[in-house]
């Protein structure tokens, strides 16, 4: 009960980050999903593209409404994106679990420092 | 062709580590792309729908995906994401930023160590 508590709560976490940051929050969903439910690194990460989806969905449609998307921009992205996600995807799968964590934990670390970074020079934000 | 190239990295990454690659895709934009800081995010976050749709598809034909799991923190993210997209309306995210940054920094020491 308290480990579904503790993921119900990151869940939504990682959906205002998602909202807040143009991201799907699946930096948020994989650790919640390894340190909270116990699953290993790989099968976290290949669900938290599916639990994904539906925010990526309410996120993009919020910001139409807002105006900002380029949508065809968008489309040659997250097309030529295909490619790399099977490159990726067979090189997630060939790497050991250990590895695969550790790694994991040098993009958060990567990401923290990113976002401490642009909080503390902001840029302007006039689209 | 610089987009293509974007993607492509954005693809690799998300299917790396499980996640969209807005994490690269938004910096890139704006650095290479010559993009503003809400359009870069709203376009990558459109993107990442694709991404996160083909990583799925990759992962789930391989039997990885645990769909249940994935609606117990989807479902309240999908709630969290309007309250996120209202904010960045609205204030300035420089605390929540460095709040977010720090909560990352001790997932990240807590996965390494």
């Amino acid at each position: 009960m308290e480990t579904i508590l503790l993921a119900v709560s990151l869940g939504f976490v990682a959906g205002v980050f998602a909202g807040l940051f143009g991201v799907g929050g699946g930096i948020l969903f994989v650790p919640t999903l390894v340190l909270a439910l116990g699953l290993d690194q790989l099968h976290a990460q290949a669900t938290s593209l599916l639990a994904m989806l539906p925010v990526v969905a309410v996120g993009t449609w919020r910001q139409r409404r807002y105006g900002h998307i380029r949508m065809r921009p968008a489309l040659v992205l997250g097309i030529a994106g295909a490619a790399g996600v099977v490159a990726g995807g067979f090189l997630a799968e060939s790497l050991p679990e250990g590895a695969l964590e550790r790694l994991f934990g040098l993009l958060l670390l990567a990401v923290a420092a990113q976002l401490a970074w642009r909080a503390l020079h902001p840029r302007p934000t006039t689209p | 062709m610089r987009l293509v190239l974007i993607g492509l990295a954005a693809g690799f990454f998300g299917a790396l580590f499980g996640v969209g690659g807005g994490i690269i895709m938004v910096p890139l934009l704006i650095l290479t792309a010559a993009y503003t800081e809400r359009p870069a995010m709203a376009t990558s976050l459109a993107a990442i729908g694709l991404i996160a749709a083909e990583g799925a598809i990759f992962f789930g034909v391989r039997g990885d995906v645990e769909p249940g799991y994935a609606a117990l923190v989807g479902i309240p993210a999908t709630v969290g994401v309007l309250a996120g997209t209202s904010l960045q309306q609205r204030l300035a995210t420089r605390t929540l930023s460095l709040a977010f940054s720090v909560l990352l920094a001790a997932i990240a020491v807590r996965l390494l160590v």
